[in-house]
């Protein structure tokens, strides 16, 4: 089990990383009479090799089309610093996953978008992480009033339910921001919302370790705070972190997704697994065209990865996001 | 017991007015206000009069004393989008995000604690293998996904209403024929929010359950020939149900936060949707009304999560009443 939620993980990284490789056109690249698509079926048999129909507009109105199956176009492989794509100048693209709403491939999208999600997710779980390893371990590790202050403020924003306050501070913001402004401000939103669920347990683990032999001899040996605190403390809390990095990373992911499908994340140009899931509150479109959930699947495979993987280790499998 | 209560009461007065006033000043600070919603050609003087309405045009400081001192005699401003006093508007949303929260918490409950017994009880087999297989899926399935799937599966089937809460056709209906129409719509919704949390009530009270069975207690009851299904059902399911208690008012805060998008993707009339418009039409008053609101719902979810422990554990009633 736990070896599959690794691999299923391994898996969607790797794809992130070779997005630009394996996406068969560039994410933003327009097809003016492929609007909503359907995939494209890749044929083997009827001709030779390895080829693909051109889609030709039967009525745009029900978004019907039909395949013109006199014309092969053959699959053209490690070509133009792409896996496997069709030739650009014959105007039928490899659409895996059929087009979107303005006639971009969304397999393509959904690889390029990939990065965007997974690299903040993953960042704000690592920054969260760090920030309340510190504050939590200073808590612990100080005591007195310091204790009580950071406590009561870890308190208060554990209790608020975390997507509200987000949407809240995300529409503080101007409405529209570009794509890298978006990506600092949600950053720095998660990681504000994600800390104190860090630092509560740190500080409790920190409390017992630091009446510890090891710890009273470090200090006894004359090492300052900092360092007993940075090398003998926090490392016993090294598998809660892990924990806990393992509930931050879906609860991120499916927050930029939230934000993003109702219009307050990114900027539709910019590929994102949430931005392509507006097309999905088109509730018309949704019913004819089930490759829209393409992305949310992608977030479900996350999630399950994360659950697979941790779930063997131990931890009760309750995942309740906040 | 009374000293708790006090104690609870007084925190979820203090969230109240935190919260609310929080959320009436930062959208007071907000860059734009109410008066784009007047369309870029409005004249100077409708700008300024709008303004001066809704007293944008003084110091927040001011602003926000003002409000608060009509907050406490009950009256909490007029929202700019809808032209009304807020209370009414909020209460009204308020209820039908409560309607949707309470009917997903029941069906969670029913559901999880009822198959988690049940595997939990059992050794190995087919059925119990297939309903922890389901729950490990449906934990992975975040709302925002779960109910993107069931409004594209209501799309296809036309089962179920897609979305809103009442039909075209039910606004002069019976009273018994609209409440049927809203129970009907409410379906959806309530599946989309309950599963995910059903699914984690199932690994939580199967694993319990699996302890509890193994407990000496239930030794000595096989001992005097207790029937396996009392013995189950009444002896061990006591024991068994105090971490699902324990972690209830964590659940109530998720399904908050759940509630959110599922109203978004159903458009469910909900306190999220309305959150939602506030925010993006800097509607101040309609805002802060609206988080209070939401911290109401957060106060009393708590409370209930302290209560379910109450009953389910002796000892923190004890703890209580000493």
């Amino acid at each position: 089990m736990r070896l599959a939620g690794a691999a299923l993980l391994g898996l969607i990284v790797l794809a992130a990383a070779a997005a630009p490789w394996l996406a068969p056109t560039p994410p933003n690249q327009r097809f003016p009479d492929l609007l909503y698509a359907p995939p494209t079926r890749v044929c083997v048999g009827d001709a030779p090799g390895v080829h693909v129909h051109p889609l030709r507009i039967a009525s745009r109105l029900e978004r019907r089309f039909e395949e013109d199956r006199s014309t092969h176009i053959p699959l053209r492989w490690f070509s133009g610093g792409v896996l496997v794509s069709t030739d650009p100048g014959s105007g039928a693209p490899l659409l895996l996953l059929g087009a979107d709403a303005f006639g971009r491939d969304r397999f393509s999208r959904l690889l390029h978008g990939s990065r965007a999600t997974l690299a903040l997710g993953l960042l704000a779980t690592v920054v969260a992480t760090i920030v309340g390893a510190l504050i939590g371990g200073i808590a612990g590790y100080a005591g007195g009033w310091l204790d009580a202050l950071l406590s009561r403020v870890s308190e208060f924003v554990v209790v608020l339910p975390a997507i509200y306050v987000t949407l809240a501070l995300r529409a503080m913001m101007p409405l529209v921001l570009p794509a890298s402004t978006t990506f600092l401000l949600l950053l720095a939103i998660f990681a504000l919302l994600g800390w104190p669920m860090v630092a509560r347990g740190v500080r409790a683990i920190v409390l017992v370790e630091r009446e510890r032999e090891y710890a009273v001899a470090a200090r006894a040996a004359g090492a300052n705070p900092a360092r007993v605190l940075a090398r003998h403390l926090l490392p016993a809390a090294g598998g809660y972190l892990g924990t806990q990095a393992s509930l931050l990373l879906p609860a991120f992911i499916l927050a930029e997704s939230t934000m993003s499908y109702v219009g307050l994340g990114f900027p539709d140009t910019t590929p994102t697994w949430g931005t392509m899931l507006q097309d999905a509150s088109n509730i018309a479109l949704l019913g004819d065209d089930p490759w829209v959930l393409a992305p949310a699947a992608a977030i479900f495979m996350v999630v399950l990865g994360v659950n697979l993987l941790v779930q063997s280790t131990g931890r009760a499998p309750i995942q309740l996001e906040r | 017991m009374a000293r708790f209560l006090i104690r609870r009461l007084a925190f979820a007065l203090v969230l109240l007015v935190c919260t609310s006033s929080a959320a009436l000043l930062l959208t007071r600070l907000a860059p734009g206000d109410v008066t784009s919603q007047l369309g870029p050609f409005a004249p100077r003087q409708e700008i300024e009069a709008t303004r001066a309405r809704f007293g944008l045009d003084r110091n927040p400081i001011a602003q926000w004393g003002s409000w608060i001192s009509r907050a406490v005699r009950l009256d909490f401003g007029d929202s700019f989008l809808y032209n009304r006093p807020v209370g009414p508007i909020v209460v009204r949303a308020a209820g039908n995000t409560a309607l949707l929260a309470i009917s997903a918490l029941v069906v969670a409950t029913v559901l999880g604690i009822g198959l988690g017994t049940f595997t939990g009880s059992r050794g190995t087999g087919w059925l119990t293998t297939l309903v922890r297989g389901a729950s490990v899926m449906v934990i992975s399935i975040p709302p925002l996904v779960m109910s993107l799937v069931l409004v594209f599966i209501a799309a296809r089937t036309r089962w179920l209403p897609t979305g809103g809460m009442l039909s075209a056709g039910a606004v002069d209906a019976s009273w018994t024929a609209s409440a049927a129409d809203v129970a009907w719509h409410l379906v959806l919704p309530t599946l989309a929010l309950a599963l995910p949390i059903a699914a984690a009530f199932e690994r939580l009270q199967s694993q319990s359950m699996a302890e509890a069975v193994r407990q000496p207690f239930v030794l000595a009851a096989i001992a005097r020939g207790a029937a396996p299904r009392v013995l189950v059902w009444r002896h061990a399911w006591r024991v068994s149900i105090r971490p699902i208690c324990g972690v209830y008012g964590l659940v109530i805060g998720s399904l908050l936060s759940g509630s959110f998008i599922v109203e978004f993707v159903t458009a469910w009339p909900g306190i999220g949707r309305l959150m939602y418009e506030a925010l993006r039409a800097r509607d101040i008053y309609l805002v802060s009304a609206c988080a209070a609101a939401g911290a109401g719902f957060l106060a009393l979810g708590t409370l209930l999560g302290d209560v379910m422990l109450a009953v389910a554990d002796p000892r923190v009633r004890e703890g209580l009443e000493s």
